[in-house]
């Protein structure tokens, strides 16, 4: 069967992408490797959102092979860039989690700050799943904001699977639970929690998240199989802070990347590669259901100094 | 933290002995270690290194003073200038001659749009203004119904309507809050992508329709290298008039700020700190400034403290915490006060580096809170003064005598060092100037 999500090769990322490569242009333009041409190089990676350690990392490499060749040509620039960072996303590529092995029902649990768009990917999800032929239940853990429910019962409805709700201010937890227990009762193949965003700064509510991993383990001691935190592609450095918090809070399997459909690069996936090795799993590009796609490391590197 | 940035840059002075002047030389690695500073702070690529530039022109050839060291110097002279260039002065909204006042918020999806309108609503409500709230998202599901429920939740009436177009909303609602006779109309619109066309024509329609007194620019406070992209997008369509920075309640620098101010040069009016509708406060530029130098809030922090305590304890406390005098006995005593300042997550986040504490949420907790104060009220007063002297058998007796465990009293006992070596790390900057720089 063809996957419903192709990896992102398609649509508005790639057209972005060639559009303009500003690497491309600073390379034709500087044959020197001077003071000029390093800093040119160096915006470009900041402005990915790489990071400083990882631009610093990637120059001093750049600098040492600039040292050891005489006939440094600067047009190797770009290879010895893509090169080093695929080296780095490479450590950890993606083990595919295989649905299958797992016994039923497959429990995701979608966690993340506020307003990275949890929802929306579990809309997609649900969708993706559903043309896999797959039964669906989603459960409104997100009993906080406001219309938060609403919200996934719209998506819910997008995407042709079932929900579990009840009312605001009820105990996640508990909501996570009934969810468990009716995906068992119906024969789900696949269950997906939203969660309420919550900064990793607030200690009650990252306790809050290990208290409904702790409660779907009572169910279903494998529960939850898959753990998913959502990133948003416009925040800079802080998502490595996240990453790590909600990894050392309730550990995560894999990242969903989204508003990939923008202008921000998402760059800031590479130190959280290297550093924490969790591997991204989706892309978000975009509001329709149809909007997410495998994560491909080959792509994401050509968008992030563009090919 | 800005004592990270203190010790690293006295270090670099150090290898440059002797030098009573700032010069070319002693001042280039310096601007190094500040650029990495603002770099790591989501400041733009761009933005940082005009601003440094800008900055160091400014130093060259300023004595340093001799009461501080050359690296307070160059921090003083950054910090004064990016006060300056995030503001200098607080910024108010403006009103229209006619009522109603006019305020359309717009900007990125997930931003935090829509919890602003109906903080500003609630803001607006404590000076005495009556608003109307209204939602022309007609795209996110529910966002319509999210309003409606913040709106309740504030006694702020929501404009009805159904299934019409984002501009026929806009309209109606300036329309209804005239007919009611409102002071200010606020009006949130969709989050979308500044590269959408269709989108971004949305909203300069809606803006054209209704002529609004003030455009907010909402951008999420963690925002990365793209910021400088949204925001100047933003302005180029919509001319907004001033700029909100939102879910500052994290730990994020907020680099950004600086970023979007620099490439728009709009004020920026609000900052949003919490996903409760109170959680709003008006930007202070200089509280900004210290936060992106990696000082923290400590400013507001003390603020707040003196909203809720008198304010002669807030300079009793004060004055401790600069000679490092915070004992135990006051550690109590600010528990007590803290019982009555709101969410304590909020205030204890914004002392730097306070962080990694794990304070469990005192106000929620009340167990925990309870804990502390019998553990406490077990200590001798020489224990509560010199918490050194509290080894293995009074640990017992402390534990025994508070119905705890030893490992209560440890764990007290780590935090309150943790928090004193925290303040210590502040102090060392010369907390005396800091304050008195900031009119204290
Ligand atoms: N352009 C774009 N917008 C997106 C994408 N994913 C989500 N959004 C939008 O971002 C906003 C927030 O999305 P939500 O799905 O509500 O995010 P969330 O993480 O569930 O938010 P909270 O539950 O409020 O913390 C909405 O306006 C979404 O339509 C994406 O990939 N691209
Ligand atoms: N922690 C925190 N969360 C916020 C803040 N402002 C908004 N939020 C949350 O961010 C998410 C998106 O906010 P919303 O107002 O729906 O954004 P919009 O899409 O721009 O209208 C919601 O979960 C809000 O509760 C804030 O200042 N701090
Ligand atoms: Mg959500
Ligand atoms: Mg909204």
């Amino acid at each position: 069967m063809k996957p419903v999500f192709e990896k992102f090769k398609t649509g508005l990322y790639k057209t972005r992408i060639t559009l303009f490569c500003k690497l491309k242009d600073v390379i034709s333009r500087g044959k020197k490797f001077n003071q000029e041409f390093i800093e040119n190089i160096e915006e470009i990676l900041i402005e990915s959102d790489i990071g400083i350690e990882t631009t610093m990392y990637l120059m001093d490499e750049l600098k040492e092979q600039y040292r050891k060749n005489k006939n440094f040509d600067t047009s190797t620039v770009l290879g010895i860039i893509k090169k080093k960072l695929k080296e780095i996303m490479m450590e950890c590529n993606t083990p595919e989690i295989s649905e299958r092995k797992q016994e039923k029902p497959y429990v995701i649990l979608v966690v993340g700050v506020n307003g990275t768009g949890k929802t929306t990917t579990i809309g997609k999800l649900a969708y993706k799943y559903k043309k896999e032929g797959k039964s669906v239940l989603l459960s409104a853990a997100d009993t906080f904001r406001a219309a938060a429910v609403e919200q996934l019962d719209i998506w819910r409805k997008r995407a042709g699977a079932d929900i579990v709700k009840t009312k605001y201010g009820a105990d996640p937890a508990s909501v996570a639970y009934d969810s468990l227990q009716a995906a068992i009762s119906r024969n789900i193949d696949v269950l997906i929690i939203d969660t309420a965003g919550r900064l990793h700064t607030k200690v009650n509510l990252m306790e809050e998240l290990k208290k409904i991993k702790r409660i779907l383990k009572k169910i279903k001691p494998s529960a939850p199989d898959e753990t998913l935190l959502v990133l948003d592609a416009v925040t800079g450095q802080n998502s490595l802070t996240q990453a790590k918090e909600f990894n050392d809070a309730i550990g995560i399997d894999g990242i969903v990347l989204t508003k990939l459909d923008g202008t921000a690069k998402g760059g800031i996936i590479v130190p959280i590669l290297k550093e924490l090795k969790i591997p991204v799993k989706y892309v978000g590009m975009g509001e329709k259901v149809t909007d997410l796609a495998l994560f491909d490391s080959e792509t994401f590197i050509n968008a992030l100094i563009c090919d | 933290m800005f004592d990270e940035l203190t010790k690293k840059l006295e270090y670099t002075f150090q290898k440059l002995k002797g030098h009573g002047k700032i010069n070319e030389k002693n001042i280039s690695e310096a601007l190094r270690e500040v650029r990495r500073t603002l770099l790591e702070a989501d400041v733009n690529y761009k933005v940082a290194k005009d601003f440094i530039e800008a900055v160091k022109n400014k130093s060259l050839g300023k004595e340093v003073l001799r009461s501080i060291t050359p690296a307070q110097q160059v921090i003083k002279i950054f910090n004064e200038e990016l006060v300056d260039l995030l503001g200098g002065t607080v910024s108010r909204l403006k009103d229209s001659s006619v009522p109603p006042t006019k305020i359309m918020v717009a900007g990125l999806q997930g931003s935090g749009k829509t919890t602003f309108c109906a903080k500003l609503s609630l803001f607006l409500s404590k000076k005495g203004k009556k608003s109307l709230l209204a939602s022309s998202d007609i795209y996110r599901p529910a966002a319509k119904n999210q309003l409606e429920v913040l709106g309740n939740s504030i006694n702020t009436f929501v404009y009805p309507y159904d299934k019409e177009g984002a501009v026929e909303i806009a309209v109606g609602a300036v329309e209804e809050a005239k007919n009611r006779g409102y002071d200010v109309v606020i009006l949130d619109t969709a989050g979308r992508l500044h590269i959408n066309s269709e989108m971004m024509d949305e909203v300069v329609e809606i803006k054209n329709a209704i002529n609004p007194n003030e455009i907010l620019f909402v951008a999420d406070g963690m925002t990365g290298q793209d910021a400088v992209n949204s925001a100047k997008a933003f302005l180029e369509r919509l001319d907004f008039t001033g700029i909100v920075l939102t879910k500052l309640d994290g730990d994020a620098k907020g680099g950004a700020a600086l970023s979007i101010r620099a490439v728009t040069g709009r004020p920026i009016k609000f900052i949003s700190i919490g996903e409760k509708v109170d959680a709003i406060d008006i930007f202070h530029p200089d509280r900004m400034a210290s936060r992106i130098l990696g000082m923290g809030d400590i400013i507001t922090l003390v603020e707040k403290a003196e909203e809720a305590v008198d304010r002669e304890k807030a300079l009793k406390l004060e004055k401790k915490l600069r000679k490092e005098e915070f004992t135990l006995e006051d550690f109590y005593d600010q528990l007590q006060q803290i019982k009555r300042m709101g969410p304590i997550e909020n205030l204890i986040e914004m002392i730097p580096g306070v962080r990694g504490l794990k304070f469990k949420d005192i106000r929620e907790n009340g167990d925990e809170l309870k804990k502390t104060e019998a553990i406490i009220n077990s200590m001798t007063p020489e224990e509560r003064r010199k918490p050194k002297i509290i080894n293995g058998s009074r640990r017992l007796r402390i534990a025994r005598g508070s119905g705890t465990s030893v490992q209560d009293v440890n764990r007290l006992l780590k935090q309150f060092s943790q928090m004193q070596k925290m303040i210590k790390g502040l102090s060392r900057f010369g907390f005396g100037k800091v304050f008195k720089q900031f009119g204290f």
